[in-house]
């Protein structure tokens, strides 16, 4: 695998919207073609090579190449976006859409991420070492089609609206959560480690909610229906079973309705 | 203005009755003229090229509320489609509703120059103009929709035609509409109480009248006014498997009535997107009955029709029909709109996939092709999508590529899931007819010009009509694969509108000089109508009158046909 190493060398004054950096876009291309890719600040159109140093070179596809982003990311956005292959590591915090739409490799960050990464994520995975901003593996705005497949692994905490629309795949945070879980969620499992406030499951149609912690306030559409003991990936313990949104329409599967399930944990 | 002279294209052109020939094509002053009298033309080299009149479209949902309604809610519908600001082209976005400058240009790229807005509420006639006032190129106008009117039920369940005609003459002149629009006729006032009218005697709760009631006045009226459209009807039970029959009730209600118009249409039914309404059997086992709708349509003259084709894409629907778009949405579990205009209409918009691995889809977009292939009269069938109901105007030339090409069909059946099950409940397996661009020019032009009432502008070649002239990259003598017909006919090479040159190069080159058409029709003085609309806004209506007509400004452009119906 070839590394490519970008550095931030100039701040953006706005944001920098830098949906080329991933393997796909550099695969194939040496320092100087990377940096004159383009990056947009607003309407105006800039080269990769005005924000970041550039060095190392790809590799043949997007899956021989690894892409390193140094310094403060905090105004870049669109890392990783759709990307298919390969890894992508950021040393910085990040700012949205991290992975958005993306369909297979690997994305750590060691820092934060903003709001809407791994928005219509496909497949692949992403690692946060820090905490999640809102919208985490959700739709993007509008959409019914959520995360699908893939993993998002998170350290500390998420914000609001994680999984929106999820349909498949899998979401962990290590730390706690903000309000809004899988809301309108078809499938898919979502690990809370820490706390949860409330709108767990609003309109979730299908999928698993796990929480380890407290829920604020539960949703009156989720109803208890017994205690399970559970053991997976290195989980283990008695769970509270709840079956929900009571609320919504519910397909059937060999003459069985089929309910979201959230399982809150109550003993070791 | 500067003239122009076309020389040496493949013209196709109905109105003249060329069919392929060479010929040249010249400009001036706006209007198509003799060759002859153009003295110092811009020579445009068309040579191997393919020339027609500009494109004419009867029946697309672009402009006003319930299109602004599917911008508003599907955000998903702009991702990655914006396209930024070039030159002279504005910035554009949206893919099955798309915005009003994308609409103006994307129309243009086709070679299409005048298109009608199907449905506009009269309450929000206002946000209908401002829409296409902001739609560059195209010449346009508006349907108001009256088949859920208060005003024409109460008229008409007492058969008062020439009440029932005043009033349209007087909300013609308040919304500057163009023709009499009817979307399923009483069953959107039904569902005001969560009810329908399922076929066309069944009764409109309160009203104490049928739908053939409502369909056959407002022929009666639209006759007596002498407009230069037809009465244009969305029937009831659209989608609906078995529906055909209630299509060929529908259609029989123009029986035994004869055209009153000035302007040179034949008929005095225009039955819209007819896909929708040619359905057979019953639940997930529907089928094909566009033999059955096509006996009817090739043996009745006073009739016109337009496709309605599916295309197999991602798209939104919207209709006044309030039910439909209900059912819709209990069917996908996708997002719903629903709105109550108040005593005129209603309307709903959901997004919908059409897939070629669902079976009800694969079958609708064969019933949509069938209805052309099967048709006798090119004049009186016209081309379109229900834009954006069955997929969005920007497939007509794939659907031109279908109609055109049995290879393509072919191509198309075998990327079916349910392929076999698909040809058993359809026809067009076994069609081998390939239509050609004469019969397109004829379904695309010169036909839906003259079902308007606008032949006498649009939808040929002759000296004195407007110079809307489309050169296209296409050269009919030469091999050519299915695609390139879509490529080609996609992106016009130039295009004239009124005598503009506003794609040059396959760019755009002016966003032209766009006009509003509507009808002034003059009736006699009727002050009991005049008494029922004042009492009807003071006692319902949540706006007065004063806030009610679309006055000047809203049309900066306006061209006005007068008719003359005092007597
Ligand atoms: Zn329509």
């Amino acid at each position: 695998m070839e590394t490519v190493t970008l550095t931030i060398k100039n701040q953006p004054e706005l944001y920098l919207e830098a949906d080329n950096i991933t393997p796909d876009a550099f695969a194939g291309k040496k320092a100087e073609e990377i940096a004159a890719l383009h990056v947009y600040i607003g309407r105006e159109q800039h080269q990769l090579g005005d924000f970041f140093e550039v060095s190392g070179g790809a590799g043949a596809t997007p899956e021989e190449t690894k892409v390193v982003v140094n310094g403060d990311l905090s105004r870049v956005k669109y890392i990783g976006m759709k990307m298919t292959g390969g890894e992508v590591v950021v040393n910085s915090n990040a700012d949205m859409y991290v992975g958005a739409w993306m369909q297979g490799g690997k994305i750590t960050v060691n820092g934060n991420v903003d709001a809407f990464a791994g928005t219509g994520m496909k497949g692949g995975e992403i690692v946060v070492n820090g905490n999640a901003g809102n919208y985490l593996g959700a739709a993007y705005r509008g959409d019914w089609r959520g995360m699908a497949d893939g993993k998002i692994t998170v350290a500390g905490n998420a914000g609001s609206d994680l999984g929106t629309f999820m349909n498949g795949g899998e979401i962990v945070i290590g730390g706690d959560v903000d309000v809004h879980v899988a809301t309108h969620a078809e499938g898919g499992k979502i690990v809370i480690k820490g706390n949860a406030k409330s709108r767990l499951g609003g309109q979730m149609v299908g999928g698993e909610i796990y929480v380890l912690g407290n829920i604020d306030v539960m949703m009156p559409g989720f109803a208890y229906r017994e205690d399970v003991d559970i053991e997976m990936d290195g989980i283990k313990g008695r769970f509270a079973l709840y079956e929900g949104d009571l609320g919504e329409r519910h397909r059937k599967r060999k003459g069985q309705l089929i309910y979201a399930k959230l399982y809150q944990q109550i003993g070791a | 203005m500067a003239e122009y002279l076309i020389k040496n294209g493949f013209v196709f052109d109905p109105v003249l009755g060329i069919k392929g020939d060479a010929a040249d094509i010249a400009i001036k002053d706006g209007k198509i003229v003799e060759t002859s009298a153009v003295k110092n033309p811009k020579v445009i080299d068309a040579a191997g090229k393919t020339v027609m009149a500009g494109g004419v479209d009867v029946h697309a949902h672009v402009a006003g509320p319930k299109v602004n309604i599917g911008r508003n809610f599907r955000p998903e519908d702009k991702l990655f489609g914006y396209k930024p600001k070039n030159g002279i082209e504005r910035m554009q976005g949206g893919f099955s509703v798309p915005t009003t400058i994308r609409t103006g240009y994307d129309y243009a790229r086709m070679g299409y120059t005048t298109v009608m807005e199907a449905a506009m509420p009269p309450l929000y006639a206002r946000h209908t103009h401002e829409e296409m006032r902001d739609t560059p190129i195209l010449d346009q106008g508006a349907y108001p929709v009256f088949g859920n009117n208060w005003f024409v039920l109460e008229y008409l369940k007492n058969h008062e035609i020439e009440n029932t005609a005043a009033y349209i003459a007087w909300l013609l002149r308040a919304t500057k509409g163009y023709a009499v629009k009817v979307v399923n006729p009483g069953g959107t006032e039904a569902w005001a109480w969560g009810l329908n009218c399922e076929n066309i005697h069944d009764p409109v709760p309160y009203f104490d009248i049928t739908p053939a009631q409502i369909v056959k006045g407002l022929i009666e009226a639209n006759e007596y006014l002498g407009l230069p459209h037809s009465m244009h009807i969305h029937a009831n039970n659209l989608g609906t498997p078995g529906n055909y029959q209630t299509t060929l009730d529908t259609f029989k209600l123009s029986e035994g009535i004869k055209p009153n118009s000035k302007f040179g249409r034949d008929q005095v039914m225009h039955h819209t997107h007819v896909q929708f309404h040619s359905y057979g059997g019953e639940g997930f086992n529907f089928e094909s009955k566009a033999p059955e709708i096509m006996d009817y349509v090739n043996t009745h003259d006073n009739i016109t029709i337009d496709l309605g084709c599916v295309t197999l894409d991602e798209t939104t629907t919207m209709t006044a029909d309030g039910p439909f778009e209900h059912h819709l949405t209990e069917l996908n579990h996708l997002k719903w709109a629903n709105a109550d205009v108040e005593l005129e209409t209603a309307a709903g918009v959901v997004p919908f996939v059409y897939s070629a691995n669902n079976k009800a889809n694969a079958v609708q977009w064969c019933i949509g092709l069938e209805l052309a292939l099967l048709a006798k009269d090119f004049t009186r069938v016209f081309l379109t999508t229900d834009h954006p109901n069955a997929g969005p105007f920007i497939r007509y030339p794939r659907i031109m590529k279908w109609l055109m090409s049995e290879e393509a069909r072919k191509q198309q059946f075998d990327a079916f899931k349910h392929k076999d099950k698909v040809i058993d409940a359809t026809n067009l397996a076994g069609i081998d007819r390939e239509l050609d661009l004469y019969e397109i020019a004829q379904m695309t032009r010169a036909g839906p010009a003259k079902s308007l009432g606008l032949a006498h502008m649009y939808g040929g070649l002759a000296p004195g009509l407007e110079a809307d002239v489309a050169v296209f990259d296409f050269n009919p003598n030469e091999p050519y694969a299915p695609d390139d017909i879509e490529k080609a006919f996609s992106n016009a090479e130039h295009l004239f509108k009124a005598g503009v040159q506003v794609v040059r190069d396959h760019n755009i080159a002016s966003n032209g000089n766009k006009r509003t058409l509507w009808v002034n029709a003059k009736v006699n003085e009727n002050p009991q109508v005049m008494r029922d609309v004042k009492e009807k806004f003071l006692r319902y209506y949540t706006v007065t009158l004063n806030n009610y007509e679309v006055t000047g400004h809203y049309l900066p452009n306006p061209y006005v046909i007068e008719v003359d119906a005092t007597q």
